[in-house]
C-alpha cells in the first residue's frame, strides 16, 4: 500500500515536472546564435550538403571522436567480462537447427546489406546517414550472418586490424587538419570540389569512411563475443 | 499521424512493462524502437531514424535474445 502510494507520489511529480515544461515552452522562430552561422555558412565553409554531417564530423568533430572512444571502451569492457576459456572456446553452440528460409535469405541480402552500409557512410556529406548509421548496418548485416549460421566462425584477427588502422587513420586526419588547415578535424586541407559531388567536402568522406568501418567492427565485435557466450552449456 | 504512431509506442512501451513472458517483452521493447524511428523520420530527422532502426530495433534485441537464452540456461 505504502510502496503504491510512493510510486504514484513520484510519477506525478514527474508529471508536475513535464506538464510545467510543456506549459512554458514555445518553440521559436528563428535559429539563435551558433546555430543560425551553421545554417548560413555551413555549407560555404565546409562544402557539405548534410548539414548534419558537416555539423557532426567538423564543427563538432571533437565529440564524435568522444562517441567513437566510448563505442571503443564499451566494446573492450564487453571482451573482457565475456572472455571464454580455452576449454569452453572448443565447444559448440547447441540450437534447433535454423530454417531454411533465413539461410537462403542471408545468402542472398547479406552482400547488399554491406553495400549498402557502405553507400550510407561514403554519402554521409550528401545524404541523410554517416558513419555510425553505416555502421550500424553492416553490423546488422554480420548479425544476420550469425542468426543464420549459429556457429558461424568470424575472423577476429581481421575485425581487430580493420578497427585499429581505421581508429588510427581517423585521429591522423584529425591532427594533419591542425598543421595544413584551420585546427583539429578540420576538413579543409583536402580541396572542397564541386558542391555536391560524391568527392567533394575536403577530408569528410575519408573521414566518415573510416567513423564507418571503426564503428561496424566494433559492433561486430560485440555481436561475436556475445555469440561466443552462448557456447558454455 | 503522428499522435497515431505516439499512441502505438505508448502500448508498446506498457506491454514491454507489464508482460511476465521476457520474450514478449524483448519484442515489444524493440517494436517500440521502430515506431519511434518513424516518428523521428515524421519529424524530418532521417539521421536520427537510421541510428534507432539499425541499433534500437535490430541490434539491441538480438543482444537482449542473446542474454535470454543464457538465463534460461543458467536457471535449468
Amino acid at each position: 500500500m505504502v510502496r503504491n502510494f510512493l510510486i504514484g507520489l513520484v510519477l506525478a511529480s514527474i508529471g508536475f515536472i513535464f506538464f510545467n515544461l510543456y506549459n512554458t515552452y514555445e518553440p521559436k522562430t528563428e535559429l539563435n546564435g551558433i546555430a543560425a552561422h551553421y545554417a548560413a555558412k555551413g555549407a560555404e565553409e565546409i562544402g557539405a550538403a548534410n548539414i548534419v554531417t558537416a555539423i557532426v564530423v567538423t564543427y563538432r568533430g571533437f565529440d564524435t571522436m568522444g562517441e567513437v572512444t566510448i563505442l571503443f571502451l564499451t566494446a573492450s569492457i564487453i571482451g573482457f567480462f565475456l572472455k571464454l576459456s580455452k576449454k569452453d572456446e572448443a565447444k559448440k553452440i547447441i540450437h534447433h537447427g535454423t530454417s531454411e528460409l533465413l539461410i537462403t535469405s542471408a545468402q542472398i541480402l547479406v552482400p547488399i546489406i554491406f553495400l549498402f552500409g557502405v553507400y550510407v557512410f561514403m554519402n554521409g556529406h550528401l545524404t541523410p546517414g554517416g558513419g555510425f548509421q553505416g555502421g550500424a548496418i553492416i553490423a546488422s548485416g554480420v548479425a544476420l550472418l550469425i542468426m543464420a549460421n549459429p556457429n558461424r566462425q568470424i575472423n577476429h584477427h581481421a575485425i581487430l586490424w580493420i578497427e585499429s588502422i581505421s581508429g588510427v587513420s581517423f585521429v591522423i586526419l584529425g591532427l594533419l587538419g591542425i598543421f595544413l588547415a584551420g585546427g583539429f578535424l578540420d576538413n579543409r586541407f583536402l580541396s572542397l570540389g564541386t558542391f555536391g559531388d560524391l568527392f567533394s567536402a575536403g577530408a569528410i568522406p575519408l573521414i566518415y569512411s573510416f567513423i564507418g568501418l571503426k564503428v561496424g567492427a566494433e559492433i561486430s565485435n560485440i555481436l561475436n563475443k556475445y555469440q561466443k557466450s552462448q557456447k558454455e552449456s | 499521424m503522428a499522435l497515431f504512431i505516439g499512441v502505438l509506442v505508448l502500448a508498446m512501451a506498457i506491454i514491454a512493462i507489464l508482460n511476465k513472458k521476457l520474450s514478449i517483452a524483448v519484442i515489444a521493447a524493440g517494436v517500440v524502437s521502430l515506431f519511434a524511428s518513424v516518428l523521428y523520420l515524421l519529424m524530418a530527422a532521417p539521421d536520427v531514424a537510421m541510428t534507432e532502426a539499425a541499433i534500437g530495433s535490430g541490434l539491441s534485441t538480438l543482444i537482449f535474445f542473446y542474454v535470454l537464452n543464457k538465463i534460461k540456461r543458467y536457471n535449468g
